[in-house]
Order: structure tokens, then C-alpha cells, then sequence
């Protein structure tokens, strides 16, 4: 056991560091490169930490606060490589905004500090061993963004704000008195002066002793918490309002991290409370919530007009498909998950950096608005057509792998639910590709925008994601296989 | 049953009988020096009997004999009550035949006679009257009976001098669950006897009145009982108030001393009690008439509120 | 109730009270006494904290106390009667509420709630445990009041009357949640409070006015 190392500090040092200075320091023309470059050093950060990971194995620090293993791992290297190329993508598209006049030089600051506080908060969320600071983590992570989402301030943008705070704020809630019943049960086994009866390792080496009444009422209590963050069905209301009406980097880190996080926190649990209640009782729960997302924001698909709009609702319908495998369980389902998981957040991210770009020249959301983008922008037309087909799930994408995976795990395991999938993810495909198609092709009449788009993260999340389509690396499918162990089920 | 226990139950109808004016007299009293005027007679309500006995009864020419009948029914079932609350004594030969539920059911007796004359010669006021009195007896009486059914549960049994003897030997404490249902209880009292929150006593004010417009068509010795029955009315709701929540000072089987000491122990606890809802009426304002359900939804909801509370904290 | 000592019976009291008051603020009107009434509440949780580290001789729960006497009973309150001035919504009354049918449902709710801790309280092993049910219920007590509420202002103070309640809850079940934890728990709720209030001015000055009422008539028209 140690204390810390330099790798985690400087991950979770770094996005605190560059959250104060923000906060410190006036707005300065160099800020948004400093954001870069903060957010480089935790990606840099989480790859040496990953590096010995695969070395030594799970480690712990802190006094066994913090812990890193084969699940949480390579979702921090996740989170930092996206936070890294959204704080890239983000330095021309806010520059564009500023210049619109849609953001002032006082609000850019707050945007930057609030950006790495946010990231800082995942990390802690993703890293911590203590059910009760994962709790903490995710509050704070909704409160950092309570006030990115109000960014532009306008009316639509503050109800989006306000209704993102309560939702989540009471979901949240639901998940502090889950923790507290956790708490309870855990005393009960690890004994009164508990200070390690919230830890994940300690639960989980206990966890066929926990008192399954509690935990099975804990569990309901926390996926209702998180999964509101998940934004599982029925609890799904805040998460369209706050993708559209955010700035695009926020849409970004939300679809693409402060998801996986939440749904990260809800595995979590699930984990214990199966231990526990020796059924698959929680799994069942996970998949029909899960069920629910999928159909449900397949059909409203059809209902969007903004864009930012549509591709929230493809993120509730992708995290359905996750909630669902990993409801599922075993270790074939939970690695399809875990590797959607990856590239659902490669995917989406991309998508929105390039749906931000196309909104930017066309000087609207509204998927009327944006035509032509293939002859006005060829390569940001080319990216969100790409990426549409890749979160559509086509082949060669690895959106298709791992929907592939779950489907014929699916019909193994719950065959009554496949058609279900199928249907779902038909209509979807029809809805968003019906959309897309004539935003990309077609006549345009807009103008150029005053700066080059960064389009280097759309392409970098495409290659991957065509990667992991193709070729999962060898030390990649090892991780996935061993988190997939450590979640077990099925 | 021995002979003092007959005495007890003889002399608890009588006290009762006679006191009850008093009581009423008392609190105008009170009021009247809180209020800074000059307090009339504390005989005054006897005056008023007296008066209204000797004078001839005028009757609405189409009134039914249920409206003749009404004011001896209420008078009655007001004497009944006042034979099972045991405000001097808990030997009382009579509760064998009535618990505390019968005694709510006899109160709500009262009530619909009440009701049903008030509407029997058809005047506007008397079906106003009549319609807002049900309107706050259907919350009024759940929540008198949620709060018997709180000391019952707490003494285990619905006979009421038995769940008085019973709360005042038990020891000392605190109990959240009674203090929910005193404040409900007192609720009820102002609202079922026509006090100030809901309806004044004091006034003729059409628009307002509840009580007094059911009694509008009603003169002479009709009238007089059914004054005497609404002061017997109060005197009760006292007499049950001391009963569950000042459960000591009375006779439970000590011997004739005792009951001989509770005479002067139910006048000063008479005394306090009329002086603090004088007090109360003094300090709060009228309700406007569509508050009154309010008013009496909190009071039930603190009546169920002191169940709930007595049967989970009861569990530790 | 016989037999319990005297501070347990203080303690149960101050559960009753602390039930009390959610219903209270549940049928409160104007949003200035919501905010006292939310002070009241977070009073009565001290005092009970506070006695439960008498009695248990908890160092930890003495600073569980300190802390939510100074951060809800008095820095909350304050900053909420500041924000209360400052946005000059010092009369604000919520309009359309129905109290009887409001307290009609909080009443099932509260039994509701009894039935929900009663597996819990069963299991539990602390001389409060029977206040588990009442830290339930003013949980879903407070959540009643939110979602009747159409002001932001008293949607807020049941936000906070709900964590309220979830504190109370871990006292009377474990005896208060790890240090580390509450402190994390307290820091969330005050920043929360800030953000709020940069939130309420933000609203502001959107709309040029300090009326909340334009919040909701925006939530109308987008559903």
C-alpha cells in the first residue's frame, strides 16, 4: 500500500490547479491554451498511471481512499483523453463564440475554471474508493456544470440550468440516502468505528454478509440517484435541455464522460448489492430501465428539430444499451459494455465537435437551418456524416462491435428482448440518418467561419473508434476482460 | 357499584348541568377583561335562561314536529355526554355502557338534529347554517377521534375514564404523540363550539355565523335549551380535554375525600381553561368561512400526526 | 415510550418536532417564513445531534452539530434572506395551493415512509433507530414540497429542508456518516447554495426583472 504517487496527484493536482488559476487569474489571450495544456498533463498523467497499472497491477492511495483497478482505469484514461481534445476543440469554437459577442471575456474565465473543476470532479468520482466521496464527486460535478450550462444565459438556457440542477439535484439525493442505508448495512459487518465501511474494497470483500433487505432498498435508492444522471428513463428529463443549450464542449464532456461516470457510479453499486442479495434481481432492474431508454428515446428521436437536441436523446438511447448489457451481466455482456462505453464517448464527442462547427457557420441549432455542410465544409461535413454512421452503428465502427456483442448476448441470455433492441435501434437509425443526410448533402448559402475549425479531435475519435471496430489491442482487451471479471453477474 | 359511585356519576350530571353556564360566563368574562371592556355578569347566561323560559314559544307555522323534538334531543344527548366524562370521578357506573366512541357518536347525534332542524323550516340562513356546521363536523370529528384513538392506544383501552385513570398513573415522560394531539384536540374545541378562529360567538354577522343561524327560528324555552345544550357542549369538550390531557385530581375509587378535593380542582381547572381560550380567542382573527377546512385539516392532520408518531417511536 | 430515558424521550421528541415542521413548511405560503421555518428545522436537528453526541459520547457528532448549526441555521438562512432582499421577492406567496389535499397526501406519505424504514429500523442497533421512519418521511416531505412549489426561491429551501432530512436520517441510523464524508456533504450544500445565488441573479438579469414567475412560464413553454 502507498500513500500517493506522482502520477495521481499530478491527475487529479492538475485539473484543481488549472480550475484555481482560472478562477485567480484575470481572462488572458493565452487561457485557452493553458487549458489545453492543463488538461494534456492529467491525459499525460492517466497514461503513466495506466502504464503502472498494467505493471503492478490495482494499487491504492491516500489510506486506501483513492484506488485505481482494471474497471476504473481505463475509464480515467478515457475521461482524460476526452477532456483533452474537447479543451483542444474547445479553443477555436469559444474564440468564434466570443467574437459572436454570445460570451463575454468574464463568462470565458468562469467557463475555463468550471471546465477543470468538472474534470477534476470525474476524477475523483472515477478514482475514489469511498462510496461516499463518489457521492460528494458527482454533486460537485453537477454543480460545476449547473453554471456552464447557463453559460449564454439566455431564457432557454436557464431553464435548461435550473431544470438540470433540481432534477439532478433530487436524483442525487435519492443517491445520499442509498449511500446512507450502504453505510448502514456496511457498519453493521465492518464494525462501528467504521471509518472504512464506505470503502468499495472493503464492501466488496464483505459483500455476501451485507444484509440484503438494506442493500436491496439501498440499491433502489442509488440507481434512481445516479441513474438520473445517467439519464435512464424515466429521470431522462434534464439531459436534452442541458446538452442543447450548453455550449458544444459542454455538450461534448457531458454526453461523452459525466454519463460513463454516473453509470460507472451505478456498476458500482450494482456490483455490491448482487453480492449481496445472491439474485440477479438488481440486473433486472439495470436492464429494464435500461429497455425503457433505449425505446423510448429511439421514438422521440423523431420528435427533435435542434440538433444538439437529437444527439442528447442518441446518448440516453446508447446509455439504455449499456444500462441494458451491464444489466445483463456475465463476462461476454459486460465487456460489450465496457467497450461501448468507449466508443458510444469517442463517438459522441467527435460528433458534437463537428455538429458545434456546423452550428457555428450555419448561426443556428436547427437541423432546417444547416444544409450543405459537405460543400461548405467538406471535412466538418465529412465528420458528422462519419460520425452519425459510426454511433448508427455500421460497420467498420466499433459502435458495431460492441452492439453486435450485446445483441447476440442478448439472444442468448434474454432472447425476449432482442427484438425489443432491434426495433429500437432500427427506428433510431432511420430518425437520425433521415436528419443528418440533408444537413450534410444539399444547397447552402451560408458563409465561412473567421477561424479554422479544429477538426483534428473529430478525426482522432473517428480513427479510434474505426480502430477498435477492427482491432481491439491485445493489453486493451486484456483490461476489458479483467474489469468485465471484476463486474461479474449474468 | 357502590353508593358513592352512584353519587359520583349523580353529582357529575349535576355539576355539569349547573356549571355549565358559569363556564360559558367565565370565558366572556375573561374575554372582555383581555379586551379591555367591562366584563358583564358571570351570571348572565343563567339570566338568559332564566328569560327565555319564562317567555311563550313562537313556532314557524310549517316546521315539522322534528323541530319541536330537535332542542330536547340535544339537550339530552349533551346530559348523556356529560354522564360519561369523568371530571370528578372515573368510577362511573354509566361507561360501562358508553366508551369514547359512543361519546363522539352522541356529539355528532347532537349534530345532525342540530342540522336537520336548522333546515326543517327552510329559511336561507338556517340551510347555510346547517351546510358550513357539517362541513366542518365531517373534519372535526376524524380528528376528535384520532386523538381518543391516540390515548387509547397509548392505555389500551376506548373507555374514557378507564384511558384517564390509565394516563395518569403511568409514569412521567414525554410524549411527542400527546402533545401533537392536545394542540389537535384544542383545534377541534374552538372549532366544534363555535369559538373564535372559526365562528364567533359574540355576533349576529350573517355572512360569517355558523352556530347562530342554525338557531335562528328557534325562541323561548326551545332556544334556552339549546343554549344550554351548546354551554353543556363546551363544559363537555372541556371535561374530555381534562380527561385525557390533566388526567389528575379527580376520584378513582380513593373515597368520598377525594371526590369531595376534586370539586375545587375541577373549578381551577375550569378556571385555567376558560381563561386560556379566552386568551386564545383574544390573540388570533376569524378565519374567512373557506379557511375553516383548513384550520380543521391541521387539526387532524396533528391528531394523525400524534398516532403515527406514538406507533413508530413506540417501537424503539 | 415506558422506559425510555429521559434524553431518548428528548431525542424522539425533537424527531416529532422535526416531522412537524416539514408539514408546516409544507403548507407555508410565504417563502420568508418557509426560510425560518427552515432555520427552525435545522435548530432542531443541532440540538438533537448535539444530545446524541452527549449521549454517545461521539466527538465526531459534536462537530455534526456545530456544523449544521453554523451552516443551516445560520449561514443558509442568512444567505437565503439576503438573496430574498437583494432579488426583492420579500412578499412572495406561492399562489394555488391546495393545503387540506396537499396534507392529505403528505399524511400517506408519511405512512408510506413508516413502512419504507420499518425493515431498516428492524435491523438498526441505535437507541434512535425508531426515528429512521420520521428521517424518511421528511425526506419525502420536503420532496412534496418542491415539486408543489412554483417559485424557484421555495423549491430551493425544500431542496435543503430534503438534505435536512437525509442528515437525520444517517444520525438516527448509524450515528452520523464518516467525517470525511460529511464534511464533503457540507461543502456540496454550500456551494450549491452560492451557485444558486449566482443563478437567481443570472435570472435576473435575463429578464430584466426580479420576478421569478418568468422562470416558470419559460418551463410551461417549452414542455
Amino acid at each position: 500500500m502507498r500513500t500517493a504517487s506522482v502520477e495521481f496527484i499530478v491527475l487529479l493536482g492538475a485539473p484543481l490547479l488549472g480550475a484555481l488559476a482560472f478562477t485567480l487569474l484575470r481572462e488572458r489571450s493565452w487561457t485557452p491554451q493553458a487549458n489545453i495544456a492543463f488538461s494534456g498533463l492529467t491525459f499525460a498523467a492517466a497514461c503513466a498511471l495506466t502504464a503502472r497499472v498494467i505493471g503492478e497491477g490495482s494499487l491504492t492511495f491516500a489510506n486506501e481512499q483513492f484506488f485505481i483497478d482494471p474497471f476504473n482505469v481505463f475509464l480515467v484514461t478515457l475521461t482524460a483523453f476526452v477532456g483533452f481534445t474537447t479543451a483542444i476543440f474547445s479553443r477555436p469554437y469559444m474564440r468564434v463564440e466570443l467574437e459572436h459577442g454570445r460570451v463575454s471575456a468574464r463568462r470565458l474565465r468562469l467557463y475555463h475554471s468550471m471546465y477543470q473543476l468538472f474534470m477534476a470532479t470525474m476524477l475523483v468520482a472515477l478514482t475514489t474508493n469511498n462510496m461516499g466521496l463518489l457521492w460528494v464527486a458527482m454533486e460537485a460535478a453537477t454543480l460545476s456544470t449547473v453554471l456552464l450550462v447557463t453559460l449564454y444565459r439566455t431564457p432557454a438556457s436557464l431553464e435548461a440550468g435550473w431544470k438540470y440542477f433540481i432534477l439532478c439535484g433530487v436524483g442525487i439525493a435519492q443517491a445520499l440516502f442509498g449511500t446512507i442505508l450502504l453505510y448502514f448495512a456496511a457498519e453493521k459487518v465492518l464494525g462501528a468505528e467504521g471509518v472504512n465501511a464506505l470503502l468499495w474494497t472493503h464492501l466488496d470483500a464483505v459483500k455476501g454478509e451485507l444484509e440484503p433487505t438494506v442493500l436491496g432498498l439501498a440499491f433502489v435508492f442509488l440507481l434512481v440517484g445516479y441513474g438520473t444522471k445517467v439519464g435512464l428513463a424515466p429521470l431522462h428529463n434534464w439531459l436534452p435541455d442541458a446538452h442543447a443549450e450548453g455550449p458544444t464542449p459542454i455538450s461534448a464532456v457531458l454526453s461523452g464522460l459525466l454519463l460513463n461516470v454516473a453509470i460507472y457510479a451505478v456498476v458500482r453499486c450494482k456490483v455490491l448489492v448482487e453480492g449481496s442479495l445472491q439474485t440477479d434481481l438488481p440486473g433486472r432492474i439495470l436492464m429494464g430501465f435500461g429497455l425503457l431508454s433505449v425505446v423510448l428515446a429511439a421514438f422521440l428521436l423523431w420528435r427533435q428539430r435542434d440538433i444538439k437536441r437529437l444527439f442528447a436523446y442518441s446518448s440516453i438511447e446508447h446509455m439504455g444499451i449499456v444500462a441494458f448489457a451491464f444489466g445483463m451481466g456475465g463476462p461476454v455482456a459486460n465487456f460489450a459494455a465496457l467497450l461501448h462505453m468507449t466508443v458510444h464517448s469517442l463517438t459522441k464527442s467527435a460528433i458534437f465537435f463537428a455538429v458545434g462547427h456546423a452550428a457555428q457557420k450555419a448561426g443556428s441549432q436547427l437541423m432546417d437551418d444547416i444544409r450543405g455542410l459537405i460543400t461548405l465544409s467538406p471535412t466538418v461535413g465529412w465528420g458528422l456524416m462519419l460520425g452519425t454512421l459510426a454511433i448508427l452503428g455500421l460497420p467498420p465502427f466499433g459502435v458495431f462491435a460492441s452492439e453486435f456483442l450485446i445483441l447476440t448476448t442478448a439472444m442468448k441470455q434474454q432472447p425476449w428482448a432482442t427484438p425489443i433492441l432491434l426495433l429500437a435501434l432500427g427506428v433510431a437509425f432511420a430518425a437520425i440518418f433521415g436528419r443528418v443526410q440533408p444537413m450534410v448533402f444539399g444547397e447552402t448559402t451560408a458563409k465561412r467561419l473567421p477561424h479554422p475549425p479544429a477538426l483534428l479531435p473529430v478525426f482522432t475519435h473517428l480513427a479510434l473508434v474505426l480502430m477498435l471496430g477492427v482491432f481491439i489491442p491485445p493489453y486493451l482487451a486484456d483490461w476489458y476482460r479483467a474489469a468485465a471479471q471484476l463486474i461479474g453477474g449474468g | 357499584m357502590s353508593l358513592l359511585d352512584w353519587l359520583t356519576q349523580a353529582l357529575e350530571v349535576i355539576v355539569a348541568l349547573a356549571a355549565a353556564p358559569l363556564f360559558l360566563g367565565w370565558i366572556n368574562q375573561c374575554r372582555a377583561w383581555l379586551q379591555n371592556r367591562r366584563a358583564p355578569s358571570l351570571l348572565l347566561p343563567y339570566y338568559g335562561l332564566r328569560k327565555l323560559f319564562h317567555k311563550d314559544a313562537v313556532i314557524a307555522t310549517n316546521a315539522s314536529p322534528l323541530f319541536r323534538a330537535a332542542p330536547y334531543v340535544v339537550f339530552g344527548t349533551m346530559v348523556t355526554a356529560a354522564a360519561v366524562i369523568p371530571s370528578m370521578g372515573t368510577r362511573l357506573p354509566f361507561t360501562d355502557a358508553a366508551d369514547a366512541i359512543v361519546l363522539v357518536g352522541l356529539f355528532a347525534t347532537a349534530r345532525v338534529f342540530l342540522a336537520l332542524a336548522a333546515m326543517d323550516v327552510g329559511t336561507a340562513f338556517g340551510t347555510l347554517g346547517a351546510r358550513r356546521e357539517m362541513m366542518i363536523g365531517f373534519l372535526a370529528e376524524p380528528a376528535l377521534l384520532m386523538v381518543i384513538f391516540v390515548a387509547s392506544l397509548i392505555t389500551a383501552t376506548t373507555t374514557l375514564p378507564a384511558i384517564s385513570e390509565r394516563l395518569a398513573l403511568q409514569e412521567l415522560g414525554l410524549y411527542p404523540s400527546l402533545a401533537f394531539t392536545a394542540v389537535a384536540f384544542t383545534m377541534v374545541l374552538l372549532a366544534e363550539n363555535a369559538r373564535i378562529p372559526v365562528d364567533n360567538p359574540a355576533t349576529h354577522l350573517e355572512l360569517t355565523m355558523i352556530h347562530e343561524a342554525m338557531l335562528l327560528e328557534y325562541s323561548a324555552r326551545h332556544l334556552a335549551l339549546m343554549e344550554w345544550a351548546a354551554a353543556l357542549k363546551l363544559f363537555n369538550y372541556a371535561g374530555i380535554g381534562f380527561a385525557l390531557f390533566i388526567p389528575w385530581g379527580v376520584n378513582m375509587g380513593a373515597g368520598p375525600l377525594a371526590l369531595l378535593a376534586s370539586v375545587p380542582l375541577l373549578a381551577l381547572k375550569l378556571a385555567l381553561a376558560g381563561a386560556g381560550l379566552a386568551l386564545v380567542e383574544t390573540v388570533s382573527a376569524k378565519l374567512r368561512v373557506f379557511r375553516a377546512p383548513e384550520f380543521l385539516a391541521t387539526a387532524f392532520l396533528l391528531a394523525v400526526l400524534g398516532l403515527l408518531v406514538h406507533l413508530l417511536l413506540r417501537a424503539a | 415510550m415506558d422506559g425510555l430515558t429521559l434524553d431518548l424521550q428528548i431525542l424522539n421528541a425533537l424527531a416529532a418536532l422535526l416531522l412537524l415542521l416539514s408539514f408546516a413548511m409544507l403548507a407555508q405560503r410565504r417563502i420568508v417564513r418557509l426560510v425560518n421555518l427552515f432555520a427552525l428545522q435545522g435548530a432542531v436537528l443541532s440540538l438533537a445531534t448535539a444530545l446524541l453526541a452527549w449521549r454517545t459520547g461521539d466527538g465526531q457528532l459534536y462537530v455534526s452539530a456545530a456544523l449544521t448549526l453554523l451552516l443551516k441555521v445560520i449561514l443558509l438562512p442568512w444567505l437565503l434572506h439576503r438573496l430574498i432582499r437583494r432579488l426583492e421577492v420579500y412578499w412572495d406567496t406561492e399562489p394555488m395551493l391546495n393545503i387540506v389535499g396537499t396534507m392529505l397526501v403528505g399524511l400517506l406519505i408519511v405512512v408510506f415512509a413508516f413502512g419504507l424504514a420499518q425493515p431498516i429500523t428492524a435491523l438498526a442497533s441505535t437507541a434512535t433507530r425508531s426515528a429512521i421512519g420520521i428521517a424518511v418521511a421528511v425526506i419525502l416531505l420536503a420532496f412534496l414540497t418542491m415539486i408543489t412549489r412554483r417559485k424557484a426561491m421555495s423549491q430551493v429551501v425544500g431542496f435543503l429542508s430534503m438534505e435536512n432530512g437525509l442528515f437525520f436520517g444517517a444520525m438516527s441510523a448509524t450515528y452520523g456518516m464518516p467525517m470525511i464524508v460529511e464534511l464533503g456533504i457540507a461543502l456540496d450544500v454550500l456551494v450549491a447554495m452560492l451557485v444558486l445565488g449566482v443563478f437567481f441573479f443570472q435570472i435576473r438579469e435575463q429578464f430584466d426583472s426580479l420576478d421569478l414567475n418568468n422562470l416558470e412560464s419559460l418551463k410551461d413553454e417549452d414542455r
